[in-house]
């Protein structure tokens, strides 16, 4: 192919750093949860490109990142339940308010 | 065979003290009869080893058994122990059982009354194991051990009702003062040490004892200079030095002012111990030691120690003589004697015959025991009453007494034949021929011992009874048979030293191959007529005098201010209280203020600066040690509170932490690659 793989690995990283910034900074709950999933999308992509510049032969790529998209899926649905369990509590989805195991 | 057992004469008596003193007060059968049957055991075997002395007598030689054996190592020398047996220990070890168990029977009845009876019989017995172990010795350092414990066990029994004042202070007294001859007695042991090299007197194994035949040689040409006498022999200082210590046990003068105030305790204790045996074992020291004492001497000529010894002994004869005329107490009568009695025999002694002053030992040791016994008999009769001069005609009421106290007074005074009359007449007999001026105040004192025993007869026994408070009642029998048997050895005795006899058994027996002097008829009359004199003019006196009927001494208005003199034991116990106890007194003052003052202010001094430094030592703990050990754990304690801040309790901070972990170790696996 013409494009170098290290360009995707770059998108790949540079999504990775994005979500994990979203996940440290945000304040709310759901923010950090996309932030989350941007991850795992970078790592998909990561995934991705190099079973496309690998001789194809082998499919490891791909269905590590169907098994990825399925967990992320199931994780994003536990999220959201643990999200709304604390907001029941909280009365608030920021996560700066949740601190009660400090110490 | 009963040579290998002979330990067990002393050792007896010992087992019995030691199992008596464990005894409750109430066990008083228990305790006497143990310690009566431990010496009857005792007499016994002392009787045999008597007998097989006797049957082994060889004709010029001493029968001689000794053992030794060693006590103290140290390095190449060492200090040796024994036990020995010869014609003089086994006659003094004779005497001493049989005496000494008769005086236990008479103390059952004597003592009976007394709620301390076991602690009497305990320490009877440790003085009698004491005696006969003293006698037995074969080593001067052994010897010196029993010498100093019948010291101990009579300071026990002179002080035995210790509530009594006087009773303890005559107690001290008689310790304080044997020790004092017992300083001069240490000291030539010490000497004789270092110049025969042992203590052992006879050693069978090697001949080195130290009167071996061996030693004496080496001894007798040895000098000495001392700072104000000159040049003089080692065998004199010696001898000297040991005599030190007979002069203090055996009360010769000066130190004799003990005995009249150890009559403070009981009369069994007087007799066994102040009469017949404790006050002998000086004599006894004497007697053993004599080759030292001879040693130098030509053709029966003196040596300069036997000089000071037959002087000391005589004028303590003569001077305890005088005192005795002028007493009133009737055991001071009997101690007064006693010391007179111990001059004669050292007198004896002094004058270079074994033979005559320790059978004078002997005979006095039956004599002077039945003395005390029928004196305590007389005071157990009068409930307690001492004074002669309230006293009379106890003769009707205490016939068995009576007779007996007779019978003694006769053998003391030297009536023939009487055993006294031999011992007395053989000591007078070697006055004569070789010092006629210690003769003259052997008799001037045998006719004023017969003076005052008369005299005490007639103011106890005949006469008005002049006091009527009491009752005067005769003894039980454990009293009076011990009386009995020791009138019968009074009378008795003598035949075994008589020179008519068969040639003088005794003489021969104690140092055979020694020829005695022949017996002078001039002296043996001379002393019979000097006491008969003596008794006569007692009687005089005191038979049928109106004054002694209103209980006033005739012999007050005779002598007048000497009366007084001698009354007052020539003011010597005055003399020694104003002048050695004074200066002891003020020492002892010296001593305690240095004692308060410097010694005690330095050990307050040294107090206190512990106790400075031990408040130094807990501000230092707490402070450093604590503080630093609690400000470190509070540190700790912040140190993970800080680092617990960590744990915010929000997911964010987790996550900034973990990412951040991620890179750093993703940086450090980079920079491993790139280092390779």
């Amino acid at each position: 192919m013409s494009i170098p793989i290290t360009h995707y690995l770059f998108v790949s990283a540079a999504l990775f750093a994005i979500g994990l910034f979203g996940a440290i900074t945000r304040r709310n709950a759901i923010i950090i949860l996309i932030g989350i999933e941007i991850m795992m999308n970078a790592a998909n992509i990561n995934l991705i490109a190099f079973w496309r510049y690998s001789d194809g032969t082998r499919l490891t790529g791909q269905l590590f990142t169907f098994f990825g998209i399925a967990i992320a899926a199931a994780e994003v649905a536990v999220g959201l339940a643990i999200v709304i369990a604390v907001y029941r509590v909280y009365k608030s989805t920021n996560v700066n308010e949740v601190h009660d195991m400090k110490g | 065979m009963i040579l290998k057992y002979l330990y067990l004469i002393p050792l007896l008596p010992f087992l019995a003290a030691a199992f008596t003193a464990f005894l409750k007060r109430d066990r008083r059968r228990l305790s006497s009869g143990t310690v009566i049957a431990a010496m009857a055991i005792s007499c016994v075997l002392s009787q045999a080893a008597l007998w097989i002395t006797i049957t082994h007598a060889h004709h010029d030689e001493v029968f001689r058994f000794a053992t030794t054996f060693e006590w103290l190592k140290t390095g190449t020398h060492s200090l040796q122990l024994g036990l020995i047996l010869d014609p003089l220990s086994a006659s003094m070890v004779a005497m001493v059982t049989f005496v000494s168990l008769l005086i236990f029977i008479y103390s059952t009845g004597y003592m009976h009354e007394d709620k301390n009876y076991t602690r009497f019989f305990c320490f009877l017995s440790l003085f009698a194991g004491s005696m006969l172990g003293l006698v037995l010795s074969n080593s001067l350092v052994l010897m010196f051990i029993f010498w100093e414990l019948v010291g101990v066990c009579s300071y026990a029994l002179i002080g035995f009702w210790y509530h009594k004042p006087s009773a303890a202070e005559a107690a001290k007294k008689a310790f304080i003062t044997t020790r004092i001859g017992d300083i001069g007695f240490f000291i030539g042991l010490l000497y004789l040490y270092s110049n025969s090299g042992n203590l052992v007197l006879y050693d069978p194994k090697s001949s080195l004892g130290v009167l071996d035949p061996v030693n004496l040689l080496k001894l007798e040409h040895l000098t000495v200079t001392l700072p104000i006498f000159g040049v003089a022999a080692v065998s004199t200082v010696i001898a000297l030095l040991l005599f030190c210590g007979t002069i203090g046990k055996s009360a010769q003068f000066p130190l004799h002012v003990w005995l009249p105030d150890a009559m403070e305790g009981p009369t069994s204790v007087s007799a066994l111990i102040h009469a017949a045996t404790m006050v002998a074992a000086g004599v006894f020291m004497v007697a053993r030691m004599l080759p030292i004492f001879v040693l130098g001497a030509h053709h029966d000529e003196l040596t300069t120690a036997m000089w000071v010894v037959a002087s000391i002994g005589s004028f303590t004869a003569l001077f305890a003589a005088l005192i005795a005329v002028a007493q009133n107490d009737i055991k001071r009568v009997l101690a007064y004697s006693t010391i007179s009695q111990l001059g004669y025999m050292v007198t004896g002694l002094g004058l270079g015959s074994v033979a005559a002053g320790f059978f004078h030992l002997i005979t006095h040791a039956f004599f002077k025991a039945l003395l005390f016994l029928g004196s305590g008999s007389v005071i157990h009769g009068c409930h307690g009453e001492q004074d002669m001069f309230k006293m009379g005609g106890l003769k009707k009421a205490m016939p068995t007494t009576a007779w007996t106290y007779f019978v003694g007074t006769l053998a003391l005074a030297g009536i023939f034949p009487l055993s006294g009359f031999w011992s007395k007449d053989e000591i007078l007999l070697y006055a004569f021929h070789q010092s006629k001026p210690i003769y003259i105040m052997g008799s001037i004192a045998a006719f004023l011992t017969a003076f005052y025993m008369c005299r005490q007869i007639m103011l106890v026994f005949f006469g008005k009874q002049r006091s009527h408070e009491f009752h005067p009642h005769e003894s039980p029998a454990s009293m009076l048979w011990p009386l009995r048997i020791l009138a019968f050895f009074a009378v008795s005795l003598g035949i075994i030293s008589c020179p008519y006899f068969k040639e003088n058994l005794f003489h021969h027996f104690i140092s055979p191959g020694h020829h005695g002097l022949e017996p002078s008829m001039t002296v043996m009359i001379g002393s019979t007529v000097i006491a008969l004199t003596g008794l006569l003019l007692g009687f005089l006196m005191y038979g049928r005098s109106r004054l002694v009927n209103e209980g006033k001494d005739p012999l007050k208005l005779v002598l007048g201010p000497i009366y007084t003199l001698l009354e007052n034991k020539f003011y010597f116990d005055e003399l020694y209280q104003n002048t050695v106890l004074r200066l002891a007194n003020f020492l002892a003052a010296v001593f305690r203020i240095i004692d308060q003052f410097f010694i005690d202010g330095f050990l307050n001094i040294v107090g206190f600066f512990t106790l400075r430094l031990s408040s130094f030592n807990q501000w230092f703990d707490n402070f450093f040690i604590n503080g630093g050990f609690d400000k470190s754990c509070e540190k700790i304690l912040e140190t993970g509170k800080t680092v617990s801040g960590i744990q915010t309790g929000k997911i964010q901070d987790y996550l900034r932490f973990t990412s951040l972990g991620i890179v750093v170790i993703y940086l450090f696996y980079i920079i491993t690659l790139i280092i390779q």
